[in-house]
This record gives C-alpha cells, sequence and structure tokens, in this order.
C-alpha cells in the first residue's frame, strides 16, 4: 500500500497544525506564558476555568471570536485586514520545513514505512525560513500603516527598520553553520550535528562549535519576533499597543498567535541549527528498537524546544526594553562585526581543523 | 540617432522637470500623547511634534484632572478640608493630611503634642516610601521592565494594610485633624509597622538589585532627560528631582518641621540632572526614610496625642455623649468652625514629589477666605518640554517616569 505524497504530506500538515501548533500556543503559550509570567510577579494567575485554569485558553479563544470587529473609519479596509492573515499564514508556513524527529517506521502489514517527520524535506530550508521571516514582516508594516493611526504607524515603521538590521545578522550567522555541514537542508543540517565534540562525550551540535553563531543568532530571533527587549513595534507605554492598536476581535487573535508562533519557529530554528535538533546524545549506547528511538527524538526536540521557549519568555518578564537607537547601534556595530568574526572563524577551523593545531 | 529621437531628446531636455518642494526636509508629524495613554501617570495630555522618532517640540497641556480644590476650600471648614487632600496626590494622603494641618496649625498658633508628631513624622515618611516605591516600579514599567512594578506594589499593598489598619482606609486616609491626630497609634499597629520594617529592606533590594545591574535600564537612563543646576531652579523644580541636579535643598533640614531636626538622616544629592540621577535620589530617600522611622519609634514617647485647645481642638466623641463642655465645643466647632485670627501663612513640607505648600489666607472666619496649593507635581511638570526635546519617544516616558508627576495634585 503506498501513500501518494500529497496525502502524506496533507495528513502531516493537519497533525502539526491542529495536534501540535495549536496546543502549543494554547497552552505553551498563553496559558503557560500567563501562568510563567503570574509566578515571576507574586501573582496566581489564571486558576478559574477548569482545574488549576487548564481551561483558560478555550474560555479565551471563543471571547475573541465574539468580540466585535471595529475597523476605524478612515483606515485603508482591505489591507488593514489583510496584515494578519500575512502574519498568520507566515507564522504556519516556517513549520513546513521544521524536522520534528528522524523518521518513524511504521510496519504495516509486515513492510517498513519510513515516515519523515518533517512536513516537507526543502533542500533549501535554510533560506525558505530565511524568506518567510522577511516576508512576516509585511504583516506588521501594512497593519501598522493601514490602520491610520500615528502609533501603529510609528509601530510599523520601527519594525521594518529592526527587521532589516537584524536580518542581516540572522543570515550571516546561518552561513557558519553552512559552510560546517555543507548542506541549507535543516534535517541534514541536524542529521550533520550527531556524534561528539572534544573529549568525546560533548554532543557534537553547532552551540558547541558555533558559540558566537549561537549567541548572535539567538538574539537576532529575538528581534524577529519581536519580543522584549525588542519589542519596540508595539512598546505598550510608548506606543500604546503600536501595531495593532487599532485591531480588535479574531483579528487581534490573530496577531497574538502568529506572534506566538513566530516565538515557536524561533525556538525551534534554534533547536534546529543549534542545539542538535531531534538528535538524543548517548541514546545508541541503550540498544533501543527503532521506533522508540524516533519517539526519544521527538521527544528531545520538543524538551529543548520548550526550554528555549521559557527562555524566551522568562526574558520577557525581567528585561527592559531598548531604545530605538541603542537598538540599531547593537544591530549595525556589535552584532554585524560579530557575526562576520564567526564566519572568518568558521573558515579558519575548516581550512585547518582543531586538532591538527598542535602536531 | 535618427529625426525621431532627436526631437524626443530635444522635447525632454526643454521641458521643466524640476519639483518643488516647500521644505524638503519637512516630515514631521504631530503625535497626540494622552490623555489617555499608559505611560502618561494619569490624564497628562502630551502634544509632540516628531521628526521621525525624534522629538522637536512638545507641549504639556494640564487640567485633565482639576476638580477646583482651591475654590472648594473656600466653602469648607478648615476640618471640612482635609479628606480632599487626600485627594491631591493620591499616592501619599498621609502626607498631604499632615502638611494642611500644619499649616492651619500655624495659623491657629497651636502645636501638636510630641507623640502626635513623632506619630506624623511616621506616617509621612511611610507616605514617602509608598509614593517612591510607585514612583520606581512606574518608571521600570515605563521603561518596559514590567515585573519590578508588582514587586514594589507588593510592599506597597503591605504598607495599605497597615493603613487601614491605622486609619481605617487603605487609600483615602484623612487621619490627621488640626491639633492633633484621628486618634493614637495603637500597639498593635506599631508592631505592624516595625515587622513590615524589619523585612523591607530585603525585598527592597531585591527589586532595586533587579534594575540596577540591568544595563539595559541604566542605559535607557544614562543621560536622557538631562537639566542643568540653574535651570532646574529657574523652573521651581523641587524634591528629589532638584536633589538630582546637586542642589541640596531638603525643607526637612533646610527649614525642619515637626521633629525632624531631633532626627539624624542624610539627603542623597547626585549630580548629573538625568533620569538615572531622578531614580537613585528617590531610592536612596526610600533607605532614609526607613531610617526616620526607625529612629522615631525608638525615641516615640507616651502621651497625649491632642493639643489641650477646647476652643480650637475637636474634643473626643465619648466625651461629647458624656461631658457638657465637650458637647458644647464639639457643636461650636463644628457649626462654626475654628475661627483663626485674619492673618495669612504659608507652610511647607517636603512631600515625597518635592515642595508640598499650604498658603491660607483668613478672615476670621470659620472657612479660609483662600487657600492655595503649591503643589509640587505641577512645578515638576513644568520643564516636561524642555527635558524631551532633542530626545527619542521612548525618552519621553522615560523622563515622565522619573519626574513622576501625580496629576491629582498637578491639576488640584
Amino acid at each position: 500500500m503506498e501513500i501518494s505524497p500529497v496525502i502524506e504530506a496533507l495528513i502531516k500538515i493537519i497533525v502539526v497544525i491542529f495536534f501540535i501548533l495549536l496546543p502549543c500556543v494554547a497552552y505553551l503559550g498563553v496559558q503557560l506564558e500567563r501562568k510563567l509570567s503570574a509566578w515571576i510577579q507574586n501573582r496566581v494567575g489564571p486558576n478559574r476555568v477548569g482545574p488549576y485554569g487548564l481551561l483558560q485558553p478555550l474560555a479565551d479563544i471563543p471571547k475573541l471570536f465574539f468580540k466585535e470587529d471595529i475597523v476605524p473609519a478612515a483606515a485603508n479596509k482591505f489591507v488593514h485586514s489583510l496584515g494578519p492573515l500575512i502574519s498568520l499564514t507566515i507564522a504556519f508556513s516556517t513549520f513546513a520545513v521544521m524536522p520534528f524527529g528522524d523518521t518513524l517506521p511504521i510496519v504495516v502489514n509486515g513492510v517498513v514505512h519510513n515516515i519523515s517527520l518533517q512536513i516537507a524535506n526543502v533542500n533549501i530550508g535554510v533560506l525558505y525560513v530565511l524568506a518567510l521571516s522577511s516576508l512576516a514582516v509585511y504583516g506588521i508594516t501594512l497593519s501598522g500603516w493601514s490602520s491610520n493611526n500615528k502609533y501603529s504607524l510609528l509601530g510599523g515603521i520601527r519594525s521594518s527598520a529592526q527587521m532589516i538590521s537584524y536580518e542581516l545578522s540572522l543570515g550571516l550567522s546561518i552561513i557558519g553553520i553552512v559552510m560546517l555541514s555543507n548542506t541549507l537542508q535543516l534535517n541534514d543540517i541536524v542529521k550533520a550535528q550527531s556524534g561528539y565534540y572534544l573529549f568525546g562525550f560533548l554532543p557534537n551540535w553547532n552551540i558547541f562549535v558555533q558559540p558566537i553563531g549561537f549567541i548572535t543568532f539567538f538574539v537576532a530571533m529575538f528581534a524577529e519576533t519581536n519580543r522584549l527587549p525588542f519589542d519596540l513595534p508595539e512598546a505598550e507605554p510608548e506606543l500604546v499597543a503600536g501595531y495593532h492598536t487599532e485591531y480588535t476581535g479574531m483579528k487581534f487573535g490573530m496577531f497574538m498567535l502568529s506572534e506566538f508562533l513566530a516565538m515557536f519557529a524561533a525556538a525551534g530554528m534554534i533547536t534546529t541549527l543549534y542545539l542538535g535538533g531531534w538528535q538524543a546524545p548517548y541514546i545508541e549506547y541503550l540498544n533501543l528498537s527503532p521506533f522508540v528511538v524516533s519517539l526519544v527524538q521527538v521527544g528531545a526536540f520538543f524538551t529543548k524546544f520548550a526550554l528555549i521557549v521559557v527562555f524566551f519568555m522568562i526574558v520577557r518578564w525581567s528585561m527592559p526594553r531598548f531604545r530605538y537607537d541603542q537598538l540599531m547601534n547593537i544591530g549595525w556595530k556589535v552584532m554585524i562585526p560579530l557575526s562576520l568574526l564567526n564566519i572568518a572563524l568558521t573558515g579558519l577551523f575548516i581550512l585547518k581543523p582543531i586538532h591538527t593545531w598542535f602536531n | 540617432m535618427d529625426i525621431r529621437q532627436q526631437k524626443i531628446l530635444a522635447a525632454l531636455e526643454n521641458k521643466d522637470t524640476s519639483v518643488y518642494f516647500k521644505d524638503a526636509l519637512d516630515n514631521e508629524m504631530v503625535l497626540n500623547m494622552g490623555p489617555q495613554h499608559p505611560a502618561t501617570h494619569g490624564v497628562l495630555r502630551l502634544l509632540i511634534k516628531l521628526d521621525g522618532e525624534t522629538v522637536a517640540a512638545c507641549v504639556p497641556e494640564l487640567g485633565y484632572l482639576h476638580r477646583g480644590y482651591e475654590k472648594l476650600a473656600e466653602n469648607c471648614s478648615y476640618h471640612e478640608f482635609i479628606p480632599h487632600t487626600d485627594r491631591l496626590d493620591y499616592l501619599s494622603p498621609l502626607m498631604n493630611n499632615t502638611a494642611y494641618v500644619l499649616a492651619v496649625e500655624k495659623l491657629l498658633g497651636i502645636e501638636a503634642p510630641k507623640r502626635a508628631q513623632y506619630i506624623r513624622t511616621i506616617i509621612s515618611e511611610m507616605a514617602r516610601v509608598s509614593s517612591h516605591l510607585l514612583g520606581i516600579g512606574a518608571l521600570a514599567m515605563d521603561v518596559g521592565a514590567l515585573t519590578v512594578f508588582t514587586w514594589t506594589f507588593r510592599e506597597r499593598e503591605k504598607m495599605y494594610d497597615i493603613f487601614e489598619l491605622l486609619t481605617g482606609a487603605r487609600f483615602t486616609t484623612s487621619f490627621t485633624r488640626v491639633g492633633g491626630l484621628a486618634h493614637d497609634m495603637t500597639p498593635d499597629v506599631i508592631s505592624a509597622v516595625k515587622a513590615f520594617f524589619d523585612q523591607f529592606p530585603e525585598k527592597f533590594n531585591e527589586c532595586i538589585t533587579m534594575l540596577n545591574t540591568n544595563r539595559i535600564f541604566v542605559e535607557r537612563l544614562d543621560g536622557v532627560g538631562r537639566i542643568s543646576k540653574e535651570k532646574a531652579i529657574a523652573m521651581g523644580m523641587s524634591g528629589p528631582n532638584l536633589r538630582a541636579v546637586g542642589v541640596d535643598c531638603d525643607l526637612r533640614k533646610t527649614q525642619p518641621y515637626l521633629i525632624y531636626n531631633e532626627i539624624d538622616f542624610d539627603i542623597p544629592v547626585f549630580n548629573d540632572g538625568d533620569c538615572l540621577s531622578r531614580y537613585y535620589v528617590r531610592l536612596n530617600e526610600v533607605k532614609e526614610s526607613v531610617k526616620i522611622i526607625r529612629q522615631c519609634l525608638e525615641k516615640m514617647p507616651a502621651g497625649p496625642v491632642h493639643a489641650n485647645e477646647p476652643k480650637k481642638v475637636l474634643p473626643r466623641k465619648e466625651q461629647v455623649y458624656t461631658k457638657m463642655e465637650e458637647l458644647i465645643h464639639d457643636f461650636m466647632l463644628i457649626n462654626f468652625g475654628v475661627n483663626p485670627p485674619v492673618g495669612e501663612v504659608y507652610h511647607a513640607v517636603e512631600a515625597s514629589k518635592g515642595e508640598l505648600g499650604f498658603y491660607i489666607q483668613s478672615r476670621g472666619e470659620g472657612h479660609p477666605w483662600r487657600l492655595k496649593i503649591r503643589s509640587p507635581s505641577f512645578m515638576n511638570l513644568q520643564s516636561t518640554s524642555m527635558l524631551v526635546e532633542g530626545g527619542m519617544i521612548s525618552d519621553i516616558v522615560a523622563v515622565l517616569g522619573s519626574l513622576d508627576p501625580v496629576m491629582g495634585e498637578a491639576d488640584k
């Protein structure tokens, strides 16, 4: 029995959106963020809906749906509605190339089907992600412009300036990895991180191989996802709510959803590129069956992913916001030179690997 | 080149293709910030002319919370105005109560007993701590650190519990009376204050370590909203904002009132005159206030909390119901007021925001003929446009947060 690749991809899309992303947004995103911020701030957090407030996201979503949808009188109605759609679509699309695991061997009628745990194994995966993250700025800029609100406009402008500045260091830090693994395919980048590095016990993850690149990539990802300390486009005390000041109901909900998804995409990219993706170190010593290994690897991916998300949230609730000029200074004067340095160093180490240095 | 092309070229060369702009650099935008805005600390309205993100001009517009308290005072007896003082600087009502009755007492020529003065000092300093805590928290929130605000608010809530125990109200306390206090500070309040200030320094350090060690926070404030010493004095700045430009002026030291000359404390002074200095002054003042309160609690004598001036000080209710004399005094004081001598008086205290003064003009009636409130927030806000011009939008909120205005007081 052979499944056509289109149907297989469709099934994967449905599984990823409805069984991974939406529950992640609801619980890892909304619920955990609210609970975590409450713990940080000596509050209780949502605890009324369901046991321990666990049904809170289910109460929030219908609320957003039933809110009145207000479009400002002088707004450009088409673009105003288009903005959140662009943001959301792009936020979802990033996950198309995310490798959640290697392959899942399923035995049907005695035949082993190796199902790749990635919706589409695009051979330019890295470029695809970069292209999408550049497109995401359109949603924000267009909605900021079309709202006919000066605060929204300022938020939109800030967003585009920020994206352009940080996209550079984002791309430049990835170059180091591409040089090392000789591929743009995300799954192959993960596979290139197998094995061990230095002393034979440190996993060969890019975070250990490329520490400078990791730092610049991480910071740039914060800026890309508009999270504190880089949330200038929606700086609450200055710009009220920035680009989504004039959005209500589910349009606002779509922005919120896409913001969480962008954060997840960032966490997924950091995991994939730097933390060894689905690689679970030392698992080969356990002699597990391929099926279990595959499941453990998926678990490893989501553990790393969740830890990064929690880190994103802790930073958000403990840092002040940068000023516009400080943001630009860091982007252009610190991040880009650092990522260029990273490329140079990577080149040097590829030409003359570290174990040949002392011979 | 054929003839057709030459013709086109000639036509293009002769054509006037220049585009004229009246002012090529004129890309300014007027932004209306407030009165409904998350960072304007109430209902302050700022009209800002923006060149990109840079502030070209800023005009503050006040009066959205004007309730006419100065006029209201002319129709209130001296006692009736005390609850209105709660609503001036609503972050430190106890301080306003104290400042107002001190002015009235100066007019009447009476003085509250020692114990009452100690209690007034304690509540004033507690009000200062509570107000500065909010100021620091709000400043942190304005530059984006949301968590510190809730941490300082946690401490304020504990203080409000003490205020509730002491006065019966958390927010609008109206605790002082002409010639004394509403009632004495009971031992359980004293122990609550002691217990609070035993745990407070540690918790406060927690909050400020979060800010002082954060490079983003320091860089957001350092060098922002700078004002020179001369200009600050010329603009009538007072309180922590004035001490941040290096002027060692604190009414508690320069014109001691209550029992401040019996207490050992320092006046924190910083010299930079920027947002960071204003923040540091507040931070250190909180520590000094804790010192003052501890000393007051130690030194506080026993005794009455009402001056023995039956014609001027409201008698106790239990005496009104049992004694003839007190009933008559109560009737006269309630119906005709305290009737101070003809004259005028100005008394200022060092409130949490600066010099809070009450100028009372009396014609010998039961109510003031004129009452002028010198509110520090109003004076401090005068320099807003000077401080923010040339900065960025993000600096406006930092400057406002560091000036720490309260609109209830500025608009009166």
